[in-house]
C-alpha cells in the first residue's frame, strides 16, 4: 500500500466505521466592527505605534510629500532616490522622482536597496496589521522583506476593524504577507526587541 | 435544611476537627446536620493516579452512602470537584449506568462549603470571630474546577477580628497534587517552597484554604521549617466565635506581624 | 505497543531510535537535576512570568475571547472528525496550484523524503524555519548523515544549535538561557562577531541578523513547518516574528514544508479564528509581526518548486483514542507551558521530548505509546492552569488522568503500587472495612510518641512526603466515629 493510502486507511480505522457527526461550529464571535471609520483609523495608528511603527497621516493630495517625509523618517542618515525601490503598481504620484521600480530582477538583488515603497491590500485596525497580497501595488514578497526600511501607503477605505473582516477581503490564492510592526523577536528572556531579519523600520503613510 | 456532611476520607482520618467545625457552623446557622455512616472516600485519589477501574466500587459506595440526601456539603473543593467531574464517568466506564446517573444527580446537590454558604444559604457573614492575621490560598480545584471565585474571601472579610493579608502568587499551585507529592516529590517540594515563601511574606499567623489536603501539604512544610505560621481550614475559622473557640484549635498567636518585621519584641 | 481496550484499534506509534519524542530517563529523575540548577530556575521564572503577564493583558482586551476559544475547539473537533476527506482536499488544491504532496507514515519515511528532495537539488546546505515537526522527527540529524548542513534561522533555534543544546520550549527553544549565557555562546561560535558584544538583547539580535544575512541570500533550499493549512484552498500559513521565516519562504528556489496531518483546518474562514487565538496566546502580542500565507507556487514570486510532506508519526494512533485525540487540537502556542508550575520549575529538558510542558505530557506519550513515556502523564499536579489558558480549550488535566489509567491498565504484572491501590479500593468500598482501616491508621500515632507530628524518618513511600514536610499525628478518634458515639449510629 502506498504511504498515502496507508495514512488515509489509518485515519479511517482511528475514526471507526460509525463516525460521530461533525460538531457544529458556532461563530458567535465578532465578525464586523460598527465603530465609525475615523475611530478605526485612530485604533490602527495606536496599534501600529504600540509596535514601534511610525505613522504619518495625510490627505490624498499630500501623498507625494508625505512619502518623501516617510523616507526621511525611515532613513535618517539621508537617502538618494536610487536607494529606494517601489512596487511596479505604485501610482506615479506616490513615487519620489528617480526611484527605481522592481523590474523582476533576481530577488536577492533587492537587498541592495535601502528602502521600499508599497501599497497594501487591507489594513486591520485592531491588531495593527497591514496585508500585502503580491499584487503590482504590494509587490512580490521579497520586495517588502529585503530593504531595511519599509514604507506602506494605506488608504482609509482599506482599513477594517478586525481580523475576520480583513481576511474576507483578501484574494485567497495570492501570496499574502501580514505585517504587524517591524520585525521583532521575543527569544531572549521573552522580552520583545524590534528589528531582526525583516525591515527594522516600518513607516506607514495613512491617507484620509 | 437537612444537610448531609461528607467529611472526606482525609479529613475524617487525619484532621477531624475540620469536619467538626463544618458541622458546628452549619448547625449554628440553623440547619440540621447528618453524617451518613456509610461514607468513606469520593474515589479521587484512585482516579487521579490511574486506578479508575478500582475507583468504581469506591464511587459506588459513596453514591449509596449519600442516596436520598437533600444537600451534601464537603469541606473540600477537590473532592467536590471529583464528585462533579469524575464520578459519573468512572461508573459509566465500569458499566454501572444506573449508578452513574444517580452519581450525576447527587453531584448536582453536592457543594463545597463556601459555595453552599454563599450560593445556597445566601450568607457571607456567618457570625464568626477570629482575631488573627490570615492569608487565604485559593486551592487549584476550588479555583479552576469549581470556580468558587471570591466566595471564601467574602466569607473571611465578614469575620470579626480577622485581618486578611493578600497572598502573593495566590493562584499558583502549592505542589500537593495528590500522589504527585510522592511520585514527583522534588518538583512538589520546589513548588511548596515558593508557596511557603509567599505565605511567610504576608506575615500572617494563619494560612487558610478550602482544602484540607493542600493545607496538610503547606502546613507540613511550614511545620518542618518551624515557621510558626499555621494552617487552619476555612471551616474552622468560620466556626469560631467569641463564645466558643474550637476545642482542637490553637489560638496562640504564632509570629505576630510586628515581631516578624522585627520592630518590637 | 500498548495493550488497548477492545474496540479501540491499534495503530502504529512513532518509531523508536529516530527523532526526539522519548527521554532517556523518567521525568522525576530528570527533574531532580533540573531543580538543582538555580540559574535555570531563575531564567525560567523570569521568562514565564514575563510572558504570562503579557498574555493576560492582550487576552483581556478581546471581549469575545471565550467565543473564539469555543469556535477554535469546534473547528478542530470538526477537522478531526473528517480528517481523511480534508487531507485529500488539501492534496488536490496544493497539487492544482503547482505543489507536490508527499505522505510519510513516520519519522523515518519523512526524513528519507526530505533528504531525497534536497539531494535532487544538488545542494549541501539548507536554511530552516523553526518547526516542531522537523524537530520531532530529528530531520537535522538525518540531513547531516546525508552530508547536508541545516542552518536553523530562528534566533532561539540558532542559540540552541550553536550551543549544541536541546530545545526546551515550543515557542522559545532557548528559554532556559539568559542574555549573558546567549552572549557567551555567540562570542564562542560566531567568528565574525564583535568581541565587544554586550548582553543587550537588541545587540544580540543584531549579531544573529549579521550572522544569517549571507546565508539567506545564498540559500537555494528551505525547510519549514506550517502553523495551518487550509484544505479548501490549499493555503499554508507560517506565523513568525523575526522575518527569518519570510526569508526562507521567499528567497530559495525550493521550499519543503513538513507538516503533521492534524494541522489543517477545513476552510479559509477558520483562519479568522486561529489568527486571533494564536498570537495572543503564544507571544502575548495582538498579532505577530509576520504571517506568511502561500498557495502552491506563484510565478515570479517565491519558490518555484514546492513540496508538502504530510506526517503521521503516531498521530493516527492518537486519533484513535476518543479522550486523548483532543491533544491533536494543539496549535503549539505554548501558553500551557508558560503557566505550568511544573514546567516553570523543571524546564523543558526534563520531559525528554520536543513537546514539553502540559501539552507535551499528553501528546508525547500518545505519539510514542504511553509505555515509552509512562512518567509524563504523572508530571503534573493537575492544577488546571493549562486548561484555563489553552486557546482551543484542550482539557489537558482530564487527558493526563486518562493516560495514567491507560498506563496502569497496560501493566501485565501487578506493581506494589497497584496492589496497594487495589487493597485500599476494597477497603474504601465497604464502610465496615474502612472504619477498621481508619482505626489502624490511628495507631500510627504511637510512632509519634505523643508529639504532634510523625517522625521524619518513615519508610518509603511515606518518606517521599516526610523528607520535606511534616505529617501530623493521626487523632485518637475519627470524626465519623466521634459523631456516631455522640449521636448514636
Amino acid at each position: 500500500m502506498s504511504s498515502r493510502n496507508e495514512v488515509l486507511a489509518r485515519i479511517r480505522t482511528a475514526l471507526g466505521t460509525e463516525r460521530a457527526p461533525v460538531p457544529e461550529i458556532v461563530r458567535d464571535y465578532r465578525t464586523t466592527d460598527e465603530r465609525p471609520a475615523e475611530e478605526l483609523l485612530d485604533v490602527l495608528v495606536d496599534r501600529l505605534e504600540d509596535y514601534k511603527a511610525t505613522v504619518l497621516r495625510c490627505t490624498p493630495g499630500e501623498i507625494p510629500a508625505t512619502v518623501v517625509a516617510a523616507l526621511d523618517t525611515g532613513l535618517p542618515a539621508g537617502w538618494a532616490p536610487a536607494d529606494v525601490v517601489v512596487a511596479p503598481g505604485v501610482p506615479d504620484p506616490w513615487r519620489p522622482a528617480g526611484t527605481a521600480e522592481d523590474d523582476g530582477r533576481p530577488a536577492v538583488e533587492l537587498a541592495d536597496f535601502s528602502a521600499t515603497v508599497v501599497g497594501v491590500a487591507v489594513a486591520i485596525a485592531e491588531t495593527g496589521t497591514l496585508v500585502l497580497d503580491g499584487s503590482p501595488l504590494s509587490g512580490r514578497r521579497a520586495l517588502s522583506l529585503l530593504p531595511d526600511c519599509l514604507v506602506c501607503v494605506v488608504i482609509a477605505d482599506q482599513v477594517v476593524g478586525g481580523v475576520p473582516e480583513g481576511l474576507a477581503r483578501l484574494e485567497r490564492s495570492a501570496p499574502l504577507t501580514m505585517i504587524s510592526g517591524p520585525s521583532a523577536t521575543s527569544d531572549i528572556e521573552l522580552s520583545r526587541v524590534e528589528g531582526v531579519h525583516g525591515p527594522r523600520t516600518l513607516v506607514v503613510v495613512l491617507v484620509g | 435544611m437537612k444537610v448531609a456532611l461528607f467529611a472526606t476520607c482525609l479529613v475524617d482520618t487525619m484532621v477531624p476537627q475540620v469536619a467538626r467545625a463544618t458541622a458546628v457552623l452549619l448547625e449554628r446557622l440553623g440547619h440540621e446536620v447528618v453524617v451518613p455512616p456509610g461514607q468513606a472516600c469520593c474515589g479521587q485519589m484512585h482516579v487521579n493516579t490511574g486506578y479508575r477501574r478500582e475507583a468504581a466500587p469506591i464511587v459506588a459506595n459513596h453514591v449509596r452512602a449519600f442516596r436520598g440526601a437533600e444537600a451534601i456539603v464537603a469541606p473540600s473543593g477537590s473532592c467536590v470537584a471529583s464528585i462533579h467531574h469524575q464520578q459519573a464517568d468512572v461508573l459509566r466506564r465500569a458499566g454501572e449506568h444506573a449508578l452513574a446517573d444517580e452519581a450525576a444527580s447527587l453531584a448536582e446537590r453536592t457543594y463545597e462549603l463556601s459555595q453552599f454558604l454563599v450560593d445556597v444559604l445566601g450568607v457571607t457573614d456567618v457570625g464568626a470571630y477570629y482575631p488573627h492575621r490570615v492569608t487565604y490560598h485559593p486551592t487549584c480545584h476550588s479555583l479552576r474546577l469549581l470556580r468558587v471565585g471570591d466566595r471564601p474571601l467574602r466569607l473571611l472579610r465578614a469575620v470579626r477580628g480577622l485581618e486578611l493579608a493578600e497572598l502573593p502568587g495566590a493562584d499558583q499551585c502549592c505542589g500537593f497534587g495528590g500522589t504527585f507529592a510522592v511520585k514527583n516529590a522534588d518538583t512538589s517540594t520546589a513548588m511548596l517552597t515558593d508557596k511557603m515563601a509567599n505565605v511567610l511574606s504576608t506575615h500572617a499567623e494563619v494560612c487558610t484554604a478550602g482544602d484540607a489536603s493542600c493545607l496538610l501539604h503547606i502546613g507540613g512544610g511550614l511545620s518542618r521549617m518551624r515557621s510558626g505560621t499555621r494552617t487552619v481550614h476555612l471551616a474552622e475559622i468560620l466556626a469560631s466565635t467569641e463564645e466558643a473557640v474550637q476545642p482542637d484549635q490553637s489560638t496562640r498567636p504564632a509570629i505576630s506581624a510586628v515581631n516578624a518585621e522585627g520592630t518590637t519584641s | 505497543m500498548t495493550v488497548v481496550d477492545l474496540g479501540m484499534p491499534t495503530l502504529p506509534h512513532a518509531p523508536r531510535g529516530v527523532g526526539h519524542l522519548r527521554g532517556n530517563r523518567p521525568f522525576p529523575d530528570a527533574a531532580r537535576d533540573a531543580l538543582r540548577d538555580g540559574q535555570l530556575r531563575a531564567n525560567l521564572g523570569h521568562a514565564t512570568s514575563t510572558i504570562r503577564a503579557k498574555r493576560a493583558a492582550v487576552v483581556a482586551e478581546v471581549p469575545d475571547w471565550e467565543q473564539l476559544r469555543a469556535a477554535g475547539k469546534a473547528i478542530k473537533a470538526a477537522t478531526m472528525a473528517r480528517l481523511d476527506a480534508h487531507l485529500e482536499e488539501l492534496e488536490r488544491q496544493v497539487t492544482a496550484r503547482g505543489g507536490t504532496v508527499h505522505w510519510a507514515r513516520d519519522a523515518i519515511e519523512a526524513n528519507a523524503i526530505v533528504t531525497e528532495l534536497v539531494r535532487a537539488t544538488g545542494v549541501h546546505e539548507v536554511v530552516k524555519v523553526k518547526s516542531m515537526a522537523t524537530q520531532e522527527i530529528g530531520l537535522n540529524e538525518a540531513l547531516e548523515a546525508a552530508g547536508i548542513t541545516a542552518h536553523e534561522t530562528d534566533l532561539a533555534e540558532l542559540i540552541v544549535q550553536l550551543g549544541h543544546d536541546q530545545p526546551s520550549h515550543i515557542l522559545v527553544p532557548a528559554i532556559h538561557k539568559n542574555r549573558a549565557e546567549i552572549r557567551e555562546i555567540f562570542l564562542r561560535t560566531m567568528p565574525e562577531v564583535d568581541p565587544g558584544l554586550s548582553d543587550d538583547p537588541r545587540e544580540l539580535a543584531m549579531a544573529a541578523r549579521a550572522h544569517l544575512r549571507e546565508r539567506f541570500l545564498r540559500a537555494e533550499v528551505a525547510i519549514s513547518g506550517a502553523n495551518f493549512a487550509v484544505a479548501e484552498t490549499g493555503t499554508l500559513a507560517v506565523v513568525e516574528s523575526e522575518g527569518n521565516g519570510r526569508m526562507c519562504l521567499t528567497l530559495p528556489r525550493t521550499l519543503i514544508t513538513v507538516m503533521g496531518i492534524e494541522k489543517l483546518v477545513p476552510s479559509w474562514r477558520d483562519l479568522e479564528v486561529f489568527l486571533q487565538l494564536l498570537p495572543r496566546s503564544s507571544t502575548g502580542e495582538r498579532m505577530n509581526p509576520y504571517t506568511s500565507l502561500w498557495t502552491g507556487v506563484t510565478p515570479g514570486d517565491g519558490p518555484q518548486d514546492f513540496h508538502l510532506v504530510l506526517l503521521d508519526n503516531g498521530r493516527t494512533a492518537t486519533l484513535a483514542d476518543e479522550v486523548g485525540r483532543e491533544a491533536l487540537h494543539c496549535i503549539r502556542c505554548s501558553a500551557c507551558l508558560n503557566v505550568c508550575p511544573v514546567y516553570e520549575r523543571t524546564g523543558g529538558h526534563a520531559y525528554g521530548s520536543v513537546y514539553p510542558g502540559p501539552i507535551g505530557a499528553v501528546l508525547s506519550p500518545q505519539l510514542t505509546g504511553v509505555e515509552d513515556n509512562a512518567s509524563l502523564p504523572y508530571a503534573s499536579s493537575l492544577c488546571g492552569a493549562c486548561y484555563d489558558v489553552c486557546p482551543v480549550a484542550i482539557d489537558i488535566p482530564s487527558i493526563l488522568v486518562h493516560l495514567r489509567a491507560e498506563h496502569v491498565e497496560a501493566q501485565k504484572h501487578a506493581t506494589p503500587e497497584a496492589v496497594a491501590f487495589r487493597v485500599l479500593a476494597k477497603v474504601m468500598s465497604h464502610p465496615r472495612r474502612w472504619r477498621m482501616a481508619q482505626k489502624a491508621a490511628g495507631l500510627g500515632r504511637l510512632l509519634a510518641r505523643g508529639r504532634p507530628t510523625m517522625p521524619a524518618a518513615l519508610p518509603p513511600p511515606a518518606s517521599r512526603w516526610t523528607q520535606s514536610r511534616d505529617l501530623p499525628t493521626p487523632p485518637k478518634e475519627t470524626f465519623t466515629q466521634a459523631w456516631a458515639r455522640e449521636h448514636g449510629s
